[in-house]
């Protein structure tokens, strides 16, 4: 090898410094690259970052709608942290998202003209436990069929999405809705209590910063996250230990599942109130970026969805004042996830300079 | 159904199956590196894109397959730079891969959106695709660089102590995969609906990922699953057009549930599994190590 | 680096205000689109009304558009921003995002909506749609004289009321003059998706059918009808320049001079909510050339001859006696289909095979 090129070295554990900094390294170089992108393409740079990075923020309703995007997106990636620690490559929590929001939802369509305190909570248990079972079904053909989880998680997203639309198009059409594929509205007491009025944000932001709360204690107090951290590292190990493998697995996918369906009947019952074909922006897919570039971390998570949320609304925020087609929103936040994660680099490995051996 | 009808219905399936085959063969070879890069449907869009732009400005059908796999290095050699050398996560970086492929190729593709182009007959790339097949078998399993790449995405340490330079490995493999995602691009805009039009793949990356899981990692088996897939497909449309009456999501779910159901027979075996899926799969590898 | 920041927030404050000045002036219109502008079917054919509006009043009205908007919470946040932004008339091109214009309009009470393809309303908040059954009555009569296997295909999208509409209409006027005629329909569960579209066609052209009608959005099926050596109908735009020896006329939304008379509404203080349903007659839903290499001419002029006569009344799509499947009477001797039965249409007249994916 060429001895003049620094050699990378991993470091013991990863840098406290460098998990901050890495952040700030990450969001220049995006400025920077941004800026010449958008001066070659005759934008003001300055105005094009700030169209970006600080108008869809810069008021109360901009802060709201940047927490209701990123509320999904946080919750489903702590769930798949779950799987993920312990490597289990769980790619369907949008599946899981979509099954959620047919049981959740599919309790506010059977009480539409029922009000009660106890329907929102009975709304949220069945949407925990749409997304759960979703998530055994992978988790179960793994442990009796030792079928790739991958795979299987991945089908069962168009099958899940697919059973909406059965269902929105069939069974629990709107009967006053002229035939279209949606359903009827849930009750008053369906819907999750809005924060502010005139705001979005809901109560499920509540929820979700309970259960990342949940999971931090989960990961770092209980024998279950500390079991979930050994089989990841080393399933060898685990096995000596005698730990219930798979017990891990079921845990960890419903677990997930659940995060993911309640994430799902969150959103039904948060900002659109009835169910239809087309519920969730991917945030299933999404959120496996956020749980990575959060490095599976709780709080890691809580700012990466934020991080993510942000792109997504620039990307809306350039359409509309800078007339820039959405293909280079697309562009753009593509080359900030490229940055911050090329940049995760200097958190876990640190460059030496040293003589030849 | 007479024979010629039926002649006519494997014409189509063998159509509509052959870009999976070429990105999931693609991905297979990446795969068994050790790399798992999910960016395929972004890799296909600006494969397609790049083919058809090319096109449309060359007239050149020849140019517009090698500019498309120039593409498709490119992409994947962005996706390599990060794994390889940044060593960044590679399921989140492929994520992102097909994300930035998405907004590329609509950009790229924006003045060209219904540009009509003569289109070109599917059948060489039908036969290329059984041809591919056949190769990357004999690689795997006849020659000695075919060993040493399997080596390296079973366990990279001992590859490494073996002398065999991991990284240079990967990069091929990487590149490899990138280039047969573009072909699989180019060969949707070119020759399967001969057309550009924003995100035309339409998700036909994510079953080729499938596929490669599928297919426990064999490519012979790549043709039985995407066939398989294909298969299904076709069929449920020509079950329609027949009049049955079934409902037609249920129709739409059977190639999901169907591929789930033959990986359920096939991975009951598990000693077969754990011989053929790469060990070292999304495990980055640095000589520090 | 708190300096740099703040440097930065002024310029750009600054530049926000210079931009928003500059067009302070115009009535603002803005465009809420579920595609890319390009996709050659149903938000091209929106985006081409816009250009046609703001080629017509001029300086009067100055447009914008977020496209790609999914049609779920998401598209309530890109209706906000152009109310919020001074937009003073904004079209909402898709039915699912119905619900979300009323909860944007709601809020901005002096904001104009325009919902395409819904049916609820506001006091600020009018909808739209157009009567493209129509055309499909012309392709039908078409599609009976032209075919010679008597077997029509048929690419269906998703089962809502707009294409079982269609399928309804096209039938009845195939099998007025040819009671033979046989509709084979795939439901491909897409709008837009090329290779599946072109799967479909082939498969139907395999089973014998050698015209091709499609309610998807891309030319797909018309170029593979093209290369089989069959014939085809376009949508939403006229494709004939993508299958010139397939494409026997196409049925064109023509959402221009809808726009340009809203438009101008708002500009002249005389908007008032309503409730447009529009067909051949204004316009709103135009043949393509009929092409004279593959129709006789006789037929031509008795597809123009029916245009006339949808225009003027003397023709309706679902003139009765019409019959479900189940062979009960609908629509009675004598009547049409009121528009309440249209709106919602969710059966199979009779002699359609098949049943309607539940």
């Amino acid at each position: 090898m060429i001895n003049f090129l620094p050699s990378v070295v991993s470091r013991s554990q990863s840098s406290k410094l460098m998990s901050l900094f890495v952040p700030i390294i990450a969001v220049i170089l995006t400025l920077m690259t941004g800026s010449i992108i958008f001066s070659l393409m005759g934008f003001n740079p300055i105005f094009a970052l700030h169209t970006f990075f600080i108008s869809p923020i810069s008021s109360a309703y901009g802060i709201s709608e940047l927490l209701v995007k990123a509320t999904p997106l946080a919750l489903i990636a702590i769930g798949l942290a779950f799987c993920f620690k312990n490597n289990l490559y769980n790619i369907g929590a949008e599946g899981q998202l979509t099954m959620g929001a047919i049981f959740g939802g599919g309790v506010g369509i059977f009480f539409h003209d029922t009000n009660g305190f106890w329907l929102l909570p009975l709304m949220i248990i069945a949407g925990a436990i749409g997304g759960a079972l979703w998530g055994l079904i992978p988790a179960l053909l793994k442990t009796k069929f030792n079928t790739n989880e991958i795979l299987t998680s991945l089908m069962l997203v168009y099958v899940a999405l697919l059973i909406l639309d059965y269902l929105v198009v069939g069974p629990w059409k709107d009967p006053q809705g002229y035939s279209f594929p949606k359903t009827r509205s849930f009750s008053d007491s369906g819907r999750m209590p809005l924060l502010f009025s005139g705001l979005r944000i809901h109560f499920g932001l509540f929820i979700t910063l309970f259960l990342i709360f949940f999971s931090w204690f989960i990961f770092t107090k209980t024998i279950f996250g500390f079991q979930l951290k050994v089989s990841g590292f080393s399933p060898s190990a685990a096995r000596y230990a005698g730990f219930n493998q798979n017990r891990l697995v079921y845990l960890a996918f419903a677990i997930c599942g659940s995060f993911a369906g309640i994430a799902g009947l969150a959103e039904v019952s948060g900002p659109i109130g009835l169910l239809y074909r087309d519920i969730s922006p991917n945030y299933g897919f999404t959120a496996i970026i956020v749980a990575f570039l959060g490095r599976l971390h709780p709080i890691g998570i809580i700012f990466a969805s934020l991080v993510i949320a942000l792109t997504y609304l620039g990307a809306e925020d350039a359409q509309l004042f800078m007339q820039i087609p959405a293909a280079v929103g697309f562009v753009f936040q593509g080359l900030v996830l490229f940055y911050l994660l090329g940049a995760d680099f200097l958190v876990n490995y640190k460059l030496e300079f040293r003589k030849n051996k | 159904m007479n024979l010629e009808s039926l002649i006519g219905v494997i014409q189509i399936v063998l159509i509509a199956t052959t870009p999976l085959v070429f990105a999931s063969i693609g991905e297979l070879v990446t795969e068994k590196s050790g790399v798992l890069n999910l960016g395929v449907e972004g890799m296909m869009l600006v494969g397609a894109v790049t083919a058809f732009v090319t096109l449309v400005i060359t007239g050149s059908y020849f140019l517009a397959f090698i500019f498309s796999i120039l593409s498709g290095i490119f992409m994947s050699g962005l996706f390599a730079f990060l794994v390889l050398i940044l060593m960044s996560n590679q399921v989140a970086t492929g994520l992102a891969l097909t994300i930035f492929g998405i907004g590329l190729s609509s950009m790229i593709g924006k003045e060209y959106i219904g540009t009509p182009i003569d289109g070109l007959t599917p059948w060489y790339f039908v036969i290329f695709s059984f041809i591919i097949i056949f190769l990357i078998s004999y690689f795997f399993y006849k020659t000695k660089h075919g060993l040493i790449l399997r080596a390296v995405g079973e366990s990279h340490t001992s590859a490494h102590a073996l002398g065999y330079n991991v990284i240079k490995i990967r990069l091929y493999s990487i590149l490899f995969g990138g280039s047969m995602c573009a072909l699989a691009g180019s060969y949707m805009s070119i020759c399967y609906a001969p057309m550009w039009q924003e995100g035309m793949t339409a998700g036909r990356g994510w079953i080729a990922l499938a596929l490669v899981v599928f297919s426990t990692w064999k490519p012979s088996r790549i043709l039985l699953g995407a066939y398989i897939f294909g298969g299904v497909t076709i069929l449920q449309m020509n079950l329609q057009a027949f009049g049955l009456r079934l409902p037609a999501q249920f129709f739409n779910m059977a190639p999901y549930i169907a591929t789930m159901l033959v990986l359920v027979i096939i991975s009951s075996n598990k000693l077969r599994i754990k011989l053929s899926a790469p060990a070292s799969l999304t495990i980055p590898f640095h000589k520090g190590n | 680096m708190i300096k740099i920041f703040k440097y930065l927030f002024v310029i750009s404050t600054f530049s926000i205000f210079a931009f928003s000045n500059a067009i302070a002036d115009p009535k603002k219109v803005g465009f809420i689109y579920i595609g890319p502008p390009g996709d050659h079917g149903w938000t091209y054919m929106h985006d081409v009304g816009r250009i046609h509006a703001e080629r017509m009043l001029g300086d009067s009205i100055s447009t914008t558009y977020i496209e790609g908007v999914p049609e779920n919470a998401d598209a309530v946040r890109a209706i906000r921003k152009l109310a919020a932004s001074g937009h003073d008339l904004i079209f909402t091109t898709s039915f699912n995002y119905m619900d979300q214009t009323l909860e944007v309009a709601k809020e901005f009470p002096n904001v104009k909506f325009e919902h395409a393809t819904g049916y609820k309303r506001a006091d600020n908040v009018s909808t739209y749609s157009a009567r493209f059954y129509e055309g499909r009555t012309i392709i039908g009569h078409i599609a009976g004289k032209m075919s010679k296997t008597n077997t029509v295909g048929y690419i269906a999208s998703f089962p809502i009321p707009e294409v079982i509409r269609g399928i309804n209409a096209f039938y009845l006027a195939a099998s007025k003059v040819n009671p033979d005629i046989k509709i084979k329909i795939i439901w491909v569960f897409t709008w837009y998706d090329p290779g599946k579209e072109a799967d479909a066609a082939n498969t139907l052209i395999n089973q014998g059918a050698d015209i091709i009608v499609q309610h998807t959005d891309t030319f797909a099926p018309c170029q593979a009808a093209e290369k089989a050596g069959v014939m085809a109908f376009g949508q939403a735009s006229n494709q004939e320049e993508f299958c010139p020896n397939a494409h026997l006329t196409a049925i064109e939304d023509i959402w221009g001079p809808y726009y340009a008379e809203r438009a101008k509404a708002v500009v002249e203080g005389t908007w008032t909510s309503q409730d447009t349903w529009d067909g051949m007659a204004e316009g709103m839903v135009v043949m393509s050339p009929y092409n004279s290499k593959l129709m006789p001419a006789d037929l031509i002029q008795e597809a123009i001859n029916m245009e006339i006569a949808i225009k003027d009344g003397t023709l309706h799509p679902f003139a009765g006696p019409i019959y479900n499947q189940a062979g009960e009477l609908v629509v009675p001797e004598g009547q049409n289909a009121d528009d309440g039965m249209l709106a919602g249409m969710s059966f199979y007249v009779q002699g359609i095979d098949g049943e309607i994916p539940q």
